[in-house]
């Protein structure tokens, strides 16, 4: 199997990134990752288009603190089925607060945990390609390719209008 | 809205020089809330030792300041929520230089709230029988009881709003840890729990954090509806009202952008942000706090009301009491800070004057206190029958530990505010246009 090279292009805009994007894709290089100080749809949609997967984990958690937290108010009351201010042993108005707490308790937790699995987050592996620039004002764009085509990609890069690129051949 | 006029660089740079090494008024300051708070906590230790009769509750008001503190903390808190959920939910783009700090403000406040349940409990150690948990002897809290909703909502929203902070913070805290060397840097670089900023983390992170922001938004409005009903609930007079769970929300949410204006003005003094935290934003929060000075007056109006409407006696009798008994002066003062006072925000000049924001939200910072204060104590002290009615006054420990309480949650700002960026970074630049060509 041919040798990949990884390069990375520090840009200062993010136009030239995203426009960037596309034209790589149709070489056959492979982007590995955009970094960048802003959230931005744009990169968003050329490099990872659809809907996140939190989502799921969003709902998932919150029917789990829905049915959760009422069954565990109806079946503690059951356990003790003591009388107390006139009201019935399952009674619903009540209970539909515990449900309704918990659904929203549950549901930010499985956010959080979803958020954190989606992103490989709570990682201290220390990533070889990351510019403390990036939490600045610069972006990066880090692009894989054969081998032998590490100077196209440096000077595709270059032309797309990043202002250094970085070759790392170890990857 | 408020446009900035900076670049990227300027962002990192005004944001992250807050977090340098404080001069000696920003020690001073921490020492003397540290020393209020000491102050409190030997209060406390006096009334674990010796019992809730140190505290000037007695019958027939068994519910006092520590409630009354209670129910204003988390009004505090609430505000925090509204700007940073709901106005991010309903884009309103200015929310974005003030929300870090009425976020960390609602978890310090709630942290406050959440003292003065186990401190009027009095056996503060046996506060674990709050919580559901499995035990041999299968005892099982009373679900049907206000204050275990009441332990639950709070338990929850503090929860919440601490992950929704934390979320929202990673990247500016990757930004922190760019920024600086040694131990802050290590540090910095375990709390960013590995941010890159890449389009994967970018992705997840915004839908997170949408989300987060959509169940913190049912869940404000619920807490205080909750904390409203440990009151409504019951069948004192004055108290047994359907109205109290809008009522107390929009209460809540009239202290607590008071509470926002209170701490903003002399924060952004202090740190010289007034590139960020522009008189746009102070006028923008007035003309809310407008707004919710109006659902009160119509709350006020609407409690008088009920009262002559259902000729009912003990109701009728409340309210008079409230509004010319002995605690007269406390409702005057609501009426007044809460309803009247912020009426001199229709005037523009008023609400971009620094002096009359500050004077205007801290009388309503009062206000609200007092609103509390005349619906717990002025509806205990004046039940249904003569025998049965009494006079309550806090006693120094009453006094000691909200004062104390008042420092921990300044003690907390403080220090939140030196170790962690106060202004969201990341979403400063959002509203930035992105570094130019000839860069």
């Amino acid at each position: 199997m041919e040798q990949s090279v990884v390069v990375l292009g520090v840009f200062v805009q993010l136009e030239a990134l995203v426009s960037a994007i596309p034209k790589l894709k149709d070489q056959g290089w492979e982007i590995r990752d955009v970094y960048s100080p802003v959230p931005s749809h744009l990169i968003e949609a050329a490099v990872m288009p659809g809907r996140s997967k939190v989502r799921l984990f969003t709902l998932t958690g919150g029917a789990i603190g829905a049915v959760g937290g009422t069954l565990l108010a109806i079946w503690s009351s059951l356990k003790w089925g003591l009388i107390t201010g006139g009201k019935p042993i399952i009674s619903v108005p009540p209970f539909v607060i515990v449900g309704f707490e918990l659904t929203l308790l549950v549901g930010a937790l499985a956010t959080v945990a979803g958020f954190l699995i989606n992103a490989r987050l709570v990682s201290f592996r220390k990533d070889p390609h990351y510019d403390s620039r990036f939490s600045e004002d610069h972006f990066g764009l880090l692009v894989t390719g054969p081998s032998h085509q590490q100077g196209t990609i440096s000077v595709f890069l270059r032309q797309a209008g990043a202002a250094e690129v970085h070759i790392d051949e170890k990857a | 809205m408020a446009t900035y006029q900076l670049s990227y660089t300027d962002v990192n740079r005004d944001v992250l020089r807050i977090l340098r090494r404080p001069g000696w008024p920003y020690f001073a300051l921490l020492a003397i809330l540290i020393l209020f708070v000491s102050w409190g906590a030997f209060a406390w230790v006096v009334q674990i030792q010796r019992g809730m009769g140190v505290a000037g509750i007695n019958h027939p008001v068994f519910w006092g300041v520590y409630i009354t503190n209670f129910v204003f903390w988390v009004g505090i808190a609430h505000s925090g929520t509204l700007i940073s959920a709901i106005l991010f939910l309903l884009r309103a783009r200015w929310r974005t230089a003030v929300f870090r700090t009425a976020e960390a403000m609602t978890v310090f406040a709630i942290m406050t709230a959440g003292l003065y349940p186990l401190i009027h409990l009095g056996r503060v150690w046996k506060f674990y029988w709050l919580i559901p948990y499995p035990n041999q002897r299968e005892l099982w809290i009373n679900f049907r009881s206000p204050l275990t909703w009441d332990v639950l909502a709070v338990l929850t929203y503090f929860i919440v709003s601490s992950l929704f902070l934390y979320v929202g913070l990673l990247p500016d805290i990757k930004a922190a840890h760019d920024a600086v060397r040694g131990w802050r840097r290590r540090i910095y670089g375990i709390l960013s729990l590995g941010w890159r900023g890449t389009v994967r983390q970018w992705k997840h992170f915004s839908t997170a954090y949408l989300f987060l922001a959509a169940l913190a938004t049912p869940l404000v409005v619920s807490v205080h509806s909750i904390v409203s009903w440990d009151f409504a609930m019951s069948v004192v007079p004055g108290w047994h009202s359907t109205i109290f769970a809008p009522y107390f929300v929009a209460g809540a949410i009239h202290s607590g952008l008071a509470m926002v204006l209170t701490l903003l003005i002399p924060i952004r003094k202090m740190f010289r942000m007034e590139h960020y935290i522009t008189t746009d934003h102070f006028e923008n929060l007035a003309k809310l706090i407008v707004v919710t000075g109006w659902i009160m007056t119509y709350a006020y109006v609407t409690e008088f009301l009920i009262a002559w409407y259902s000729a009912n006696t003990f109701e009728q009798s409340i309210f008079i009491y409230r509004a010319l008994g002995d605690y007269a002066v406390a409702f005057w003062i609501m009426i007044l800070f809460n309803s009247v006072i912020p009426l001199f925000f229709l005037i523009r000049p008023l609400r971009r004057n620094l002096v009359t924001l500050m004077v205007i939200s801290l009388m309503i910072n009062v206000g609200m206190w007092f609103e509390r204060f005349v619906i717990i104590v002025g509806s205990l002290s004046h039940e249904f029958l003569p025998y049965d009615w009494g006079f309550y006054r806090p006693t120094w420990v009453e006094i000691g530990i909200s004062l104390g309480s008042l420092a921990w949650f300044l003690m907390w700002l403080l220090l939140f505010l030196k170790f962690f960026p106060a202004v969201a970074i990341a979403e400063v630049k959002e509203t930035l246009l992105s570094p130019a060509k000839e860069h």
